[in-house]
Formats: C-alpha cells, structure tokens, sequence
C-alpha cells in the first residue's frame, strides 16, 4: 500500500490527512493525481494545483516521479508557520 | 555549533527555555531570541483557535539543515528553534528562536534569518478558526520578501 498524506486545506478536502491505496504498478503523481480524480474530481483538482508541492519518502519531486506501493506520498500546499 | 530542535504538542514556557538555553552556553557574549505569540484576532476578526499542522520527521530535517545553513553564514555557539503544533488559544507561545554567539551581530542576524525561514518555507500549515469558520493561513507577501533578504528559497 502507497501512504498518501494530505496537508493543510487538502487534509479538509480528502476527509482525512491520510489515506492508503493500493497500487500494483508505480504511477507517477500525476497519473496518480487522475485515479484519485475518478472518485473525488474536487479532491483531485485541488492535488494538481501549481502552488501544490509533491514529497515522496520525505524528498521534493515533480508530478512526473514515480510512486511505488510502499513509498510515502504528501501533498503540500503552502506552508505558513511562526 | 549546538542545534536544538523541538516540535511541542503542548504550551512551553519561553522563559524557561531561554534560561536552559543560556545556562548551556560556554564562550558566548549574545543571546538574541524571538517569542511568536498567538494574536486575539486576525482580519476575519476574533480567532477562537489557531491550528498547527507539520510533517513529522520532515519537517524537523529540513530545521536541522536550516540551522545548519546558519551554522555556516555565521559564527554561533548555539541555535534553538521550539515550534508549537496542535490547537492553540490567544497569548500562547507559538514558536521560540535564539541565536548565541560570541558578539551581538551575529546572533540578531542569524534569529532574524530563523523566523523569516519559519514563516515563509518550513514545513507547517496554520489555520484560524473565527466566527466565519475555518480559513488556512498563507504567508504575506512581507513575509516572502523577508525571506528573499537571505538568497534562499
């Protein structure tokens, strides 16, 4: 299972800040980003956003990256901390 | 240089921290520190909670490297950096930096480099809860400047 971690507004827009999914190939975020879009086009659209930064296992990627089955991927809106 | 990172799930007492963080010190001749608090109200008016979501373990790294790249631009003793996460109220304690080294510059430089990291590219995400409901923080256009003053980012 691939780990799927939504943060800020997109936690809010999935129902959860995480969620899991199978995969039985590696997909890339984009490709990724569309399957979620089958159940949840809100959901996806928001995932495919400019401002949205993708982290696989904790490291920045682009949407062309391939996701495996057990990696880790986070979507990350704009940051705001202090 | 010694770097302390924490991430607090519960209210800290800056005060407390700051005196551990200074007893600690050997050679240094500054100590420069920063206390965010929480304001009562923001544009949307009144704000009943403030929430602090990071990435665990991620967002610590990219701290640590952060305190690091100070570590390098100048000569410090020590840095700290204590950020809150979880539900917050008005006038708590949201984040703590200080900076020690030998002379004051440095230290007022490298606490002010520290914020404007965590205000405009460390991986958190705040939200305000007023009476008009939830709304997610972005930083300010002053806060991106801010952090355009170091070439990072």
């Amino acid at each position: 299972m691939a780990r799927l971690l939504f943060f800020g507004r997109l936690g809010d827009l999935a129902g959860a800040v995480e969620r899991s999914i199978g995969l039985s190939q590696a997909h890339s975020v984009a490709d990724l980003i569309g399957v979620l879009g089958q159940s949840d086009r809100l959901l996806a659209s928001a995932l495919g956003e400019d401002r949205i930064r993708y982290a696989i296992n904790g490291t920045i990627v682009d949407s062309g990256t391939l996701v495996e089955d057990d990696d880790e991927l986070a979507f990350l809106p704009p940051v705001s901390g202090g | 240089m010694r770097a302390d990172i924490r991430i607090a799930t519960q209210a800290f007492d800056p005060e407390a921290e700051l005196a551990a963080f200074r007893i600690a010190l050997s050679g240094a001749g500054a100590v420069v520190s920063f206390t965010g608090l929480v304001r009562p109200a923001s544009d949307a008016g009144a704000v009943s909670t403030l929430g602090l979501q990071h990435y665990p373990g991620v967002t610590e790294h990219a701290i640590a490297e952060t305190l690091a790249d100070a570590g390098e631009r100048w000569a410090l003793e020590a840095a700290l950096v204590i950020h809150r996460v979880g539900d917050l109220t008005a006038h708590e304690p949201i984040v703590l930096v200080a900076a020690a080294s030998r002379h004051r510059r440095a230290a007022f430089e490298a606490a002010d480099f520290l914020m404007d990291y965590l205000k405009s590219r460390a991986l958190f995400w705040k939200s305000e809860t007023s009476a008009q409901g939830k709304l997610w923080v972005e930083p300010r256009a002053a806060d991106y400047a801010d952090a355009a003053r170091w070439g990072v980012g």
